[in-house]
């Protein structure tokens, strides 16, 4: 790889350790992936789940959090994703106390290289939305994948290690999506029947995804007349990125880089896939329904935006929540205070509901939450979610907001 | 019998010689195993009750979500990783995971890896050079 000057100084460890070893592993990724250089990135978000981290992560995070303050500081705005406990939630869900100690010690660490604890996988909802050509390192699969295709800025996936390593360094090496050819269409599909619900275009996400399935693929959609929602986007993309890997899509006449055919295809392009209602109304009967029961309804992955939280609780508004059944949101910090401050977390809460904030259903200790409480059908309107959830031990189904909630009240589905 | 060598794009890590685990699935650390016993535990999984502890395993690509990149270092950390991981495609989760591990690990190879190598095989790993030696 071709290094800067500068970089050849962080390389000998002129700007310290944290960032001299930061450097050396992005080298080894960025030889691996063939990128010529490193881009410098605006922002970072970064995905470390004390779940995924175990207690060897926290300790690494530790040793480098013990370094002189200007070796050991960000250089760039890192903001965090959902993290593991919610400390004023978690003994009433069964987590346990040194899950929750084990939270405190990760977050003591970030916060002593500077990290911004926003503990959101929405961040580019409500924190900071990255501007049309910027690049960033971006950590969560759902946040990398609107950054990329709705805002038009360039990132790869960036698991924890890496992502930290270009908060530590400013930059990233240059392959995959920060090229102008790793963003160009690669399967085409013609969508005949726009999608009506937010699990509607999670469910088309999760048809397109299933039939690309690679990292390196970018689908192409037609179809969309008008743009859809920041929320039916962030669906579509979060269950996309989670049925295909996929860190990009283009939408011809909505996503920035797509006015036309043209400029998301080099010479002869595929067939177009055309997919319609059957289609989705099959992705939601692979599911199946729960009509003898269910224990707990799930709205999360990615956590709710005000709209989503908004909507809720106009479901809820008067209603009671089965004592079989629980119900739960998770969302950010910053959206947990707005609908506090709002009155929108004690509608929900009188319906019987229980709000969570900065964490995410599936990165909260899924397997063992479900084991405390007894929660095994499970109900969403996240197609990202039910994707995931099956592998830690739950029967899930999808079903839009209205008939989750119609479910949650009545303890069971009905047709 | 005389050694094979199949050509691979250059890797991560350092050379090392092991004895192979080889399936046409693909892979994640999260989904596909259980990390405390070193086994995979996905009942689909054509490895499911393998122990992969020291073993060069052979895998077709990398799949789901971020959380691998973590969890290669907590491995290896316990002496509970593979001793190298060999995929037909990588993606940038699991090289990012390596790198941090410092975990033997390529892809992209001039044929199917998971046909060219049988489970049993003693191989050496280069990933410095690109290549994998299958010992006759």
């Amino acid at each position: 790889m071709q290094l800067t000057d500068h970089e050849q100084a962080m390389l000998a460890g002129e700007f310290g350790e944290p960032r001299k070893r930061a450097l050396e592993q992005q080298i080894k990724v960025g030889r691996f992936f063939d990128a010529e250089d490193f881009v410098e990135i605006a922002q970072v978000h970064l995905m470390a789940d004390t779940e995924s981290l175990g207690e060897a992560g926290v300790a690494w995070l530790e040793e480098l959090a013990s370094y002189p303050e200007e070796e050991r500081r960000v250089r760039v705005p890192t903001v965090t994703d959902p993290r593991g406990v919610d400390f004023d939630a978690y003994k009433r869900l069964g987590q346990q106390e040194s899950w929750a100690v084990l939270e405190q010690r990760a977050i003591d660490a970030f916060t002593a290289m500077n990290f911004l604890m926003t503990d959101t996988c929405i961040n580019y909802q409500t924190i900071f939305p990255p501007a049309f050509g910027e690049h960033v390192a971006f950590g969560d699969t759902g946040s990398t994948i609107y950054a990329n295709s709705v805002c038009g800025a360039r990132s790869n996936f960036e698991g924890g290690p890496s992502a930290l390593a270009a908060a530590l360094t400013g930059r990233t090496p240059r392959y995959g999506a920060h090229l102008d050819q790793g963003r160009k269409g690669t399967h085409r599909f013609f969508v005949k029947d726009r999608p009506q619900t937010l699990s509607d275009w999670g469910a088309l996400g999760g048809v397109v995804g299933r039939a690309t399935g690679s990292y390196w693929t970018v689908p192409v959609l037609e179809g969309i007349e008008g743009s859809p929602t920041s929320d039916e986007l962030k669906h579509f993309g979060a269950a996309l990125a989670s049925f295909g890997s996929v860190p990009l899509f283009h939408m011809i006449g909505v996503t920035p880089e797509a006015h036309d055919l043209g400029d998301v295809f080099d010479g002869p392009m595929p067939d177009p896939k055309a997919i319609g209602r059957a289609d989705i109304d099959a992705f939601y009967d692979g599911f199946g329904l729960h009509e003898d029961g269910v224990d707990v309804v799930v709205f999360a992955a990615p956590q709710q935006s005000l709209v989503e939280m908004q909507s809720l609780a106009g479901l809820l508004k008067g209603r009671k929540i089965s004592d079989k059944t629980t119900l739960i949101a998770a969302t950010s910090p910053e959206i947990k205070s707005a609908c506090d401050r709002l009155g929108l977390t004690a509608t929900i809460e009188e319906a019987g509901g229980i709000v969570l904030k900065g964490v995410c259903f599936y990165q909260m200790y899924a397997r063992e939450i479900g084991e405390a409480n007894g929660w095994k059908r499970l109900l969403s309107n996240s197609a990202k979610l039910v994707n995931i959830i099956a592998g830690y031990g739950y029967e899930p189904v999808l079903a839009p907001m209205e008939a989750c909630i119609d479910a949650a009240v009545a303890g069971r589905m009905s047709k | 019998m005389s050694d094979r060598i199949v050509r691979a794009h250059v890797g991560i890590g350092s050379p090392v010689t092991g004895t192979a685990l080889v399936a046409s699935d693909d892979f994640s650390a999260r989904y596909d195993l259980d990390r405390v016993e070193g086994v995979f535990s996905r009942p689909a999984h054509k490895l499911c009750g393998e122990s992969y502890v020291g073993r060069v395993l052979v895998l077709n690509t990398a799949k789901g979500g971020v959380a691998t990149a973590w969890m290669l270092y907590e491995m290896k950390s316990r002496g509970m990783a593979p001793a190298a991981l060999l995929l037909n495609a990588a993606n940038p989760i699991m090289a990012q995971g390596a790198a941090m591990a410092d975990l033997p690990f390529m892809d992209r190879f001039e044929t199917d890896v998971t046909a060219a190598i049988k489970t049993g095989d003693k191989v050496t790993v280069d990933p410095v050079a690109g290549t994998v030696t299958i010992h006759g």
